[in-house]
């Protein structure tokens, strides 16, 4: 980061600031319209989720039809549930995973490391037909484990934190095993602390990627004890009576509002979590 | 020796657990897909056949098979280069010191943070002729009505700025955390060598960023290959298949039609292609360890 | 009382309350799976109909299960049926049926004899035709639908036309839309005369327009269609003529999720569309609006629409018979009344239509006895063996016509081709 703090010597200055400033900001009006859509749309009754007539009376009708349209807190929780045990498995398997390759040398490394980069492409996502089978036989459809198993074992998570514990200088290692750590240990006290940032910054990637994932849960959910949010939703995406915007959008801010919130709120930890996780 | 063996059967054990769930989910799965494209498909009155090359005759046959991988190949075309593009903008426009940076940083992350499944009916909105978002925008320029989702021509093309929409902000995270890791020492030497803003750009700054331009690019090639979810619910697949996307076309089969030997044959398509890019890319990986 | 009577009648309790355990224990768990295809608070509607039924059967117990869309209900009902754990009773589009007994998935209604002959019979016939095939009956009807003509009264009057009086044939209904249609200065379209969707499932509305024109689409067994008789490509030429040639109706695939919408918007002025709108279009309208019968072509005629009861095989015994209990109770006058007032959905029984709660409704609000009297011209909606398949190469061939990709003899042709694929396998 420059000492000097004006951004150094490419800075946009004057014209070519407020220039760079306002392609910026038309740029960022047009990415937040479908949100801003939303939030009108979801406090105004259905006649004016067309019209933009700006002195419209504000309603929260639409909240309370959203609500009792499907049970929504079920769906909630199912969601939460979601998210924090697939976070948590990750997290625990990645780590060992990518500590093994990162530290250890052992006869197939080089082939099980190829194999587990197939997973960056071969995704969960288009093996569905296939792992459907899989969760039947299983005798796991319809429950929340279900959703969560095919992406555990994540090459993602494994490749950025195999990056961070390569980079954890061999003599720390050394020095911990010299004074009797085990293996376990060293992982527990050396790496895992100084990965901290590329651990928050996976964490985002992985809750928002599940938080709003649909084809597999739809597929393999059947009812509300396991459904997730996004699943929930589709009883407003395809209606006989059409499309009622009002409701879609309340229902939408309903469910996006812990994620938005928690973005708001983090966003600096996570951006800077992001740049310290080195993540390139 | 038995350190070393000792260290090697350490290694085994931590990485099992990661392994074995792979294996079940993805290996297993990819390698069982490959045998079911030579099945037919199982029903009540008929078991499984073994029938050879036929579901992949049947495949070279389908018209609506080819029309989805032409699609997906546009969808690709038009998602990548633009958002890479778009987000690589972004970041070098919030990280400059502009008014309002953080509002602004935040405003592309956003649509990250929504579920498709819901974007995708606000977007159907701003696409709905006469009163729609964009008509009543284009109305003032005096533009006519459009039908822009029911038109083939323009279908896809509006698929695809929903995409371009919902991850440019996404990859802008990491090209800005790439950026703000460029030590300042350099633009100051660029500087004082007299380097234009453009030429800076161009000689020290992409060329720095190719590591994260690359991570990108294989994470856009797959979702290019992965987000149907705007389909579902804007245009089911049509105007007459002209949204029908390779993976969208895989649940229609398998789950609508149930004739889930084809549906292998045709997700080992989806899997080649994939794995072609995933050559490439850790080729490109090995040079890239090379090179740094 | 001395100690033997103590001991003997307490021992009795004892038993009395282990057996009336074991009873609770041993309620029949069925599980029903509906999907939901209109607006409104449909799962508590539904829970609050398994909580009653529960009361009148102790020894059942239903579990309400809310699958999605019609699509989404059968995949989950199919997918769960292959896995070895199929639900007990199912709400599914009458459609389904060959696909489900292709499965293997379903067992008949009348195996039973004459209790279940009367029962089966007092639905409208209209409705059975997507319920039995083979001699049997596999559906019994509970969601009901046929498509409507709403219109747009104001403008009616607007455009010199007498408000009270909709299009009676194809003549009128095309010289209406022709009068409705207004332009801005630059041409154009302020607002369509009418609008006949045609995204998603365009082939439901164009079984409208066949059978306005005299002609079938299929066979009865399900194993044949006829989708390049000239009589049909005349309908699919009327339907292109009214965007292209005519120019009362936008031209291209028009979404049928945003018809309602466009309505209110006052976009259209008619519009074609399910009875099952009829509460949503009177929520949302904010101008006198009607409801009527499809314009007749050389007659009048709609498909039917919806979902029927569907009790699956893999079962136990137990559960199949306490479905059909539920089905029973389900359909009874009074709640098919009551279903069809709280949901738009045509009741599906003619004795429903003279309960005092569905007299007073009709009353109240007489459009909704619209659907139930045109049921006399409704015909079976497009159903056969390999159904999804079938309907896509229809859907396909009708979108490509209507953007103009295909010529309508072309699109037609190659729709029945790849139907006569899929069905030779079956005849």
């Amino acid at each position: 980061m420059s000492v000097r703090g004006d951004g150094g010597p490419y800075a946009p200055l004057g014209a070519s600031r407020a220039l760079e400033s306002a392609a910026a900001w038309l740029f960022a009006l047009l990415w937040l319209l479908p949100l801003l859509y939303a939030v009108w749309t979801a406090f105004h009754a259905p006649e004016f989720s067309t019209r933009f007539v700006p002195l419209a009376p504000l309603s929260l009708e639409n909240f309370v039809r959203a609500w009792n349209a499907a049970p929504f807190a079920r769906y909630f929780v199912n969601t939460f549930l979601l998210v924090t045990l697939i976070l948590g498995c990750q997290l625990v398997l990645c780590t060992l995973a990518a500590y093994a390759f990162a530290r250890f040398r052992f006869a197939g490394a080089q082939i099980a490391f190829a194999l587990v980069l197939m997973q960056l492409m071969i995704m969960p996502d288009v093996l569905i037909v296939e792992n459907y089978r899989t969760m039947a036989r299983l005798g796991l459809v319809d429950t929340i484990p279900a959703i969560a198993l095919p992406y555990i074992a994540s090459a993602f998570g494994i490749f950025l934190l195999r990056q961070a514990f390569k980079s954890v200088p061999r003599e720390l290692d050394d020095a911990a095993r010299v004074e009797g750590a085990g293996t376990i240990q060293v992982l527990w006290r050396l790496y895992v602390p100084l990965a901290k940032p590329v651990y928050l910054a996976y964490a985002l990637v992985s809750v928002s990627y599940h938080w709003n994932n649909f084809l597999w849960p739809l597929i393999v959910t059947n009812s509300v004890e396991a459904r997730p949010l996004t699943v929930g939703l589709q009883v407003f995406a395809s209606s006989d009576q059409g499309i009622d915007w009002s409701v879609i959008c309340a229902a939408t801010l309903m469910t996006s509002a812990p994620l938005l919130l928690a973005f708001l709120l983090f966003q600096r930890r996570f951006v800077q979590s992001f740049m310290r996780a080195g993540i390139r | 020796m038995i350190q070393r063996a000792h260290h090697a059967i350490h290694g085994w054990l931590l990485l099992l657990p990661a392994m074995a769930l792979l294996a079940l989910f993805t290996h297993w799965p990819a390698l069982a897909t490959f045998i079911d494209s030579f099945w037919s498909t199982p029903r009540p009155r008929r078991p499984a056949a073994f029938v050879g090359l036929d579901q992949y005759r049947a495949m070279l046959a389908d018209p609506v098979f080819w029309q989805s991988v032409v699609n997906n190949l546009w969808f690709a075309l038009g998602t990548i280069p633009v958002s890479i593009a778009l987000a690589l903008l972004m970041a070098v426009w919030v990280n400059d010191r502009i008014a309002g940076r953080a509002l602004v940083r935040m405003a592309y992350f956003t649509p990250t943070m929504l579920p498709m499944i819901a974007v995708a009916n606000i977007w159907l909105f701003f696409y709905t002729p006469q009163y729609g978002l964009l008509e009543q925008v284009l109305s003032h320029f005096g533009v006519a009505t459009h039908n822009w989702l029911g038109t083939p021509a323009t279908a896809l093309a509006c698929v695809i700025v929903v995409a371009i929409w919902k991850e440019a902000g996404f990859f802008m995270i990491f090209y800005l955390a790439a950026l703000q890791q460029i030590a300042p020492v350099l633009a100051e030497a660029a500087a004082l060598e007299g380097a234009s803003r453009w030429t800076f750009f161009r000689r020290v700054q992409f060329p720095l960023l190719m590591p994260t331009t690359l991570f990108v690019l294989v994470n856009a090639v797959i979702n290019a290959f992965r987000t149907v979810d705007q389909i579902i619910v804007m245009t089911h697949g049509g105007p007459d298949n002209a949204t029908t996307l390779l993976l969208y076309y895989v649940y229609q089969v398998g789950f609508g039609f149930w004739d889930t030997s084809y549906a292998a044959a045709l997700t080992m398509v989806l899997l080649a292609l994939l794995a072609a890019v995933s050559l490439c890319q850790y080729v490109l990986i090995e040079r890239r360890i090379h090179y740094r | 009382m001395d100690r033997r009577q103590f001991v003997t009648s307490s021992a009795a309790l004892a038993a009395g309350a282990l057996a009336s355990s074991a009873i609770v224990r041993a309620a029949t768990e069925i599980s029903f799976y509906f999907p939901i295809a209109v607006g409104g608070p449909i799962p508590k509607i539904i829970d609050g109909y398994a909580a009653d039924f529960e009361k009148e059967n102790p020894g059942i117990s239903v579990k309400p299960i809310y699958a999605g869309t019609y699509q989404e209900t059968m995949v989950k009902a199919l997918t769960a049926h292959k896995s070895g754990n199929p639900p007990v009773i199912c709400v599914l589009l009458s459609t389904d049926m060959f696909s489900l007994i292709d499965e293997d998935a379903i067992i008949p209604f009348d195996e039973k004899g004459e209790p279940e002959k009367s029962w089966i019979g007092s639905f409208f016939p209209a409705f059975m035709e997507n319920s039995r095939t083979g001699g049997n009956t596999w559906g019994i009807p509970f969601q009901r639908s046929t498509i409507v003509l709403y219109w747009d009264k104001q403008a009616f009057g607007e455009a010199g036309l007498d408000p009270e009086k909709p299009p009676a044939g194809w003549q009128e209904e095309t010289a209406f839309a022709q009068k409705l249609t207004r332009r801005d200065a630059s041409g154009n379209a302020v607002q369509w005369g009418m609008q006949i969707p045609s995204s998603g499932f365009p082939y439901w509305l164009f079984q409208a327009l066949t059978t306005q024109n005299d002609v079938v689409l299929m066979n009865q067994a399900g194993d044949r269609t006829f989708f390049d008789k000239p009589a049909v490509i005349e309908a699919l030429q009327r339907w292109l003529d009214l965007g292209r040639k005519l120019k009362v109706m936008a031209p291209g695939v028009i979404e049928w999720g945003t018809t309602p919408k466009d309505f209110f918007e006052r976009k259209t002025a008619m519009m074609w569309t399910t009875t099952g709108n009829l509460t949503n279009v009177r929520n949302n309208a904010k101008f006198p609006f009607g409801v009527a019968m499809l314009p007749a072509g050389k007659r009048r005629g709609t498909p039917t629409g919806g979902g029927n009861f569907y009790i699956f095989k893999k079962v136990s015994r137990a559960q199949q018979e306490a479905a059909l209990k539920f089905a029973r109770w389900m359909t009874s006058p009074e709640r098919a009344a009551q279903w069809g007032i709280d949901t738009g959905y045509v009741a599906v029984r003619p004795d429903a239509w003279s309960t005092t709660a569905m007299k007073k409704y009709v009353e109240g609000f007489p459009a909704a006895a619209v659907a139930r009297d045109q049921l006399q011209y409704a015909v079976a909606e497009l159903s056969t063996h390999e159904n999804q398949r079938v309907t896509k190469a229809l859907n396909d061939g009708l979108q490509a016509a209507l953007t103009g990709s295909k010529s309508p003899e072309q699109a037609m042709k190659d729709a029945q081709s790849e139907a006569e694929r899929l069905l030779k396998p079956y005849r």
